[in-house]
């Protein structure tokens, strides 16, 4: 992807970012997502009806590139169920830490297939994905 | 001033973030150099040459200290830092002469030093905390102090200088409340003892406490004086070598009768010489040209600064060289790491005043933080570089 456009994209995310705003509603899962090396500093919560990702919707104050990286895997899962989720951000990991993956499956995620020349923006990316990967294992225990 | 002194600073760094840790003097370098290269020993108990110079610098050290505070009928104890300080007099002073029901007077731009220890006091024993309003200015309101006094409050602790909106508070006006009701006065020093002229005696401060890394001086060294009526009711927290006068099989002991009995075990000696030596250097400078000259750069930021309609400064007026600000549209470690590529150092995020954000509404700022050796020159690169409407592009 050309680097001007994957700049556009995540500016167009930060700027306008998806779904970032929580409500008040219990039957979602929840999770903070503070992180120790940097400030940013996101609540997270998710939605699952079915099997399904009905919703994710997050807030809080962040980077441009934890936002606009939530932002886009937001729109990335909503609707898919959550084999394919965990495929997804088993791929996204991969992408970050420079291993192989599919680069069918991420889209525009793959804005970021760089980020790990930047070593401080690497935790920044891999914010939305802990917090999801959190809720999910919250969703596991629930179920056992 | 004195850059040739400090051999981290060059053409291609600029040095904004001694707030969080300032960078060292060559003298101060070298006399830890010296200590471990030329005389390393231990203290208090040789009587070869090597420990006898050890003695002598670490002894002098305490005095160095005194004198530069101004403290003179106080015990200097040597800790680990600010935090180490604050935690210490919370533990081995407050807890066992406050009760519960008795009222802590903080303010909600204090360091986390200077509030979890006192939170777990409440947690231990049941103590009040009560916070002074700050002003419009971010300042402590000093009319609204006065009304709080009543003969629960028994302490106040505060920083002398805030580190995120770097106001300096009026101590003298604080302590003559805390001396008329009979009121505690804790003064978290790690942002005005390396600024400043700090008179410890004059200014009535009961416990004062710094870190050596603020100023010029080492990591993991720094100072808590503790005025010697309050000090003598102290009790040890660490028990060991170097701080007891003899023990018995029966379990009695008794402890030296100077500051040693607080510094069980081997100090941070080659860091408390490096201590030594930074306060000789600042000395040499004077802590008011060096107040002044940092008050002037931060006026002169300021005002350059004001021309660029997208930055936010929370700050503008207070006295020190603290600048706090936002550039509209930018997150505050965005900015940060836009200025690394720069090679300008400052810091984002909220500065450990975890509970100032409800008061200024926003969580996370850049902090510029100003010492005697950065220069107009620097502050032009700055404001150049800040004068960009791409920063966020540049920055991803
Ligand atoms: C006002 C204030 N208090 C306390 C501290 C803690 O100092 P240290 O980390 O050296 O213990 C700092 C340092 O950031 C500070 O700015």
């Amino acid at each position: 992807m050309d680097e001007n456009l994957k700049r556009d994209i995540i500016i167009d995310n930060y700027q306008n970012p998806m779904n970032k705003e929580l409500i008040d509603d219990s039957s979602y899962l929840k999770v903070n997502q503070a992180s120790e090396s940097c400030i940013d500093n996101l609540d997270f919560m998710m939605k699952i009806e079915d099997n399904i990702v009905k919703d994710i919707r997050f807030d809080g104050e962040a980077c441009a590139i934890s936002t606009s990286a939530s932002s886009i895997m937001i729109r990335s899962l909503i609707g898919k169920d959550i084999d394919y989720v965990k495929k997804l951000l088993t791929n996204y990991k991969n992408m970050i830490e420079e291993k192989d993956y599919d680069k069918e499956l991420l889209g525009e995620l793959l804005v970021y297939d760089t980020i790990s020349k930047q070593p401080n923006r690497i935790k920044c990316a891999l914010v939305p994905l802990e917090a999801i990967n959190k809720m999910l294992e919250e969703l596991d225990e629930k179920k056992i | 001033m004195n850059r040739e002194d400090f051999p981290m600073i060059s053409d291609k760094l600029i040095y904004f973030d001694n707030g969080a840790t300032t960078l060292k003097s060559n003298s101060v370098i070298n006399s830890m150099i010296d200590y471990y290269s030329k005389f390393t020993s231990n203290i208090h108990r040789g009587d070869y040459d090597a420990a006898l110079m050890t003695n002598e610098l670490y002894d002098s050290a305490r005095d160095t200290v005194r004198e530069f505070v101004n403290a003179k009928d106080s015990e200097v104890i040597f800790t680990s830092g600010t935090t180490m300080s604050i935690n210490y007099l919370v533990t081995s002073f407050m807890k066992n002469h406050l009760k519960k029901g008795d009222v802590v007077l903080l303010n909600k731009a204090e360091h986390a030093s200077n509030v979890l220890p006192w939170f777990r006091l409440k947690e231990e024993i049941g103590i009040e905390i009560e916070y002074i309003p700050l002003t419009e200015e971010f300042e402590i309101d000093l009319d609204s102090l006065e009304k709080m006094i009543n003969n629960k409050v028994k302490v106040i602790s505060i920083a002398h200088v805030s580190n995120v909106i770097g106001d300096v508070r009026d101590i003298k006006s604080i302590s003559k409340l805390c001396k008329s009701n009979n009121i505690y006065l804790c003064v978290d020093g790690a942002q005005s003892i390396p600024h400043m002229s700090v008179d410890f005696d004059g200014l009535g401060i009961d416990f004062l406490s710094f870190s050596a890394h603020k100023m010029i001086g080492p990591t993991g060294v720094g100072c808590l004086v503790v005025r010697r009526e309050l000090s003598k009711d102290m009790k040890p927290i660490f028990l060991g070598g170097g701080m007891n006068l003899d023990f018995y099989n029966d379990g009695s002991y008794e402890l030296h009768s100077d500051e040693t009995r607080f510094e069980a075990g081997t100090p941070p000696i080659g860091e408390v010489i490096g201590l030594r030596e930074a306060i000789l250097y600042l000395e040499k400078i004077g802590m008011d040209k060096i107040h002044k000259y940092e008050v002037e750069l931060k006026k002169y930021l300021v005002s350059k600064l004001e021309k660029n309609n997208k930055i936010i400064m929370y700050n503008k007026t207070s006295h020190s060289g603290i600048l706090s600000f936002n550039v509209d549209g930018v997150f505050a470690q965005d900015v940060s790491i836009y200025l690394n590529k720069h090679n300008i150092c400052v810091r984002a995020g909220n500065h450990c005043a975890k509970l100032l954000d409800e008061e200024i509404g926003v969580s996370n700022t850049v902090r510029v933080s100003l010492y005697f050796y950065n220069t107009k020159e620097e502050i032009d690169k700055l404001v150049e570089v800040l004068d960009n409407d791409n920063i966020l592009r540049e920055v991803i």
